[in-house]
């Protein structure tokens, strides 16, 4: 049976007022990490300050405890694509940042 | 035929205009691309004798927008069609749903800011393990209907690590709004889940609490365990969970036959699964047990199962369950493909 969408003024109200709060919270904590907004570092940006193999081989034992963790391990797919795979599985999935990071790179390779 | 959602719809097809425009934001080798993915999938479910055809096209679109947002959508179009008692074609609804639509702000390493409708976060069938791809056998755990699979509000998550064995995760949310629509259901309720992942071991642990903020403002509670092993193929899942509708439990086991030393071509795609599961009828009556999707007494049931892995992302399975309830003893059947697709919106930046 199909019924009407509820939603009186007071719970609209209500819906407003926690998207109010959550910008704010938004914009506190995207302050709180840095001064001027700063972009968080790429990939290359973190690959220059570490040893490639080495993060080569951290991502992919980070890649087979996080991935294996629900699904089949999947191929590697073209480094954009996986960019925007892995920012979906950081929010999925709850993936650390660093996790994330290094899988991104291992997957890239 | 079900009812057609042409909010739901409209919503995804802007989503996936939206997504045309950002894909023209940069060439950067780095940056994401937006993506249209998701799920397909063709199954015959015999169930004590009646088959039932089901084939379903679940899309995800996600949409990354510059360095910290993410926006993502997923439709669920299913189409259930079994013959009539008396014989004749078969025939039956489409159902369309909006699962989730949502607008990710990544705040920091600590925090995920989710805004719109989202998947509860209760236990991890419904958010991880739930699309058909991913799941090892393909009948629903029976105690699945006992928490909200969808919310619309406001969710706060993240992960991190507290040391360098331990990872913590946590998800908490209110869902603001409720919707008696049939395709865009969700109840006012707070909730959260928080976890700990040990990556050497592979083992996660967690728990999960519901709050319903109207009706009865009953709770539900839950626990949850997931283990990759690191010495053999194996994956394995539990929950538990209890709430006034009810309780109960399921364990399930995916081994991949990769270190069989015979027929190495084909075990190593092989994979086999099974089931233990159990679920007991809370203080609600039987008919109201069948209307949330509930069994309508207590019930047991073991299921095993043999999936083939055709390519990544394209798999043949098979699946058997015998079901004991004081209702009547059954046999349950499914057999049927499973493929996600994954396609980008965008330069992908292939070699």
């Amino acid at each position: 049976m199909n019924r009407a969408i509820i939603i009186t003024k007071k719970k609209l109200a209500a819906l407003v007022c926690v998207l109010a709060l959550s910008c704010f919270i938004c914009a506190a904590l995207a302050h709180a990490e840095g001064p001027s907004g700063k972009k968080e570092p790429t990939v290359s940006a973190t690959a220059r300050s570490y040893d490639a193999d080495a993060m080569r081989i951290q991502g992919e034992q980070r890649y087979r405890a996080n991935c294996g963790r629900c699904h089949a391990a999947p191929r590697k797919f073209p480094p954009r694509m996986m960019a925007t795979v892995l920012r979906h599985m950081r929010v999925r999935a709850t993936i650390t940042d660093e996790d994330m990071r290094l899988v991104l790179f291992y997957m890239s390779q | 035929m079900g009812s057609v959602l042409p909010g739901g719809i409209g919503l995804f097809l802007f989503l996936c205009l939206a997504a045309g425009l950002a894909a023209a934001q940069s060439q950067d080798a780095e940056k994401p691309i937006p993506i249209l993915t998701g799920t397909a999938g063709y199954f015959n479910f015999v169930t004590a004798g009646q088959n039932q055809i089901d084939e379903q096209i679940n899309p995800v679109l996600l949409v990354p927008l510059g360095d910290r947002w993410l926006v993502e959508a997923r439709m669920e179009c299913e189409g259930a069609f079994q013959r009539p008692p008396g014989g004749g074609p078969y025939g039956g609804e489409v159902s369309k749903n909006l699962d989730y639509a949502q607008a990710d702000y990544i705040a920091n390493r600590y925090v995920t800011v989710t805004l719109g409708r989202f998947l509860t976060p209760f236990g991890i069938f419904n958010e991880r393990l739930y699309p058909i791809w991913i799941r090892s056998l393909q009948q629903d755990p029976l105690i699945l209907p006992l928490s909200a699979e969808s919310s619309d509000g406001m969710m706060l998550r993240g992960g991190f690590a507290v040391n360098p064995k331990a990872n913590f995760t946590y998800a908490a949310y209110v869902s603001a709004i409720d919707t008696g629509h049939n395709n865009l259901q969700s109840d006012r309720n707070a909730g959260g889940r928080m976890s700990f992942f040990f990556p050497s071991t592979r083992i996660e642990v967690g728990a999960s609490f519901q709050k319903l903020l109207q009706d009865t403002r009953t709770n539900s509670f839950g626990f949850h365990f997931a283990w990759w092993t690191t010495r053999l193929p194996l994956n394995m899942h539990g929950e538990y969970a209890r709430s006034n509708q009810g309780s109960g439990y399921w364990v399930d086991a995916a081994y991949r036959l990769s270190q069989l030393h015979f027929w190495q071509k084909a075990m190593r795609r092989t994979e086999i699964a099974g089931r233990a599961e159990q679920f007991f009828l809370g203080s609600i009556s039987a008919d109201e047990a069948a209307a949330l999707g509930l069994q309508p007494a207590n019930t047991r049931e073991g299921e095993v199962g043999l999936n083939y892995y055709l390519q990544d992302g394209l798999k043949v399975v098979g699946s058997y369950a015998r079901q004991f309830s004081p209702a009547g003893n059954l046999n349950l059947w499914s057999v049927g493909i499973a493929y996600r697709f994954l396609i980008p919106l965008g330069p992908s930046g292939a070699r």
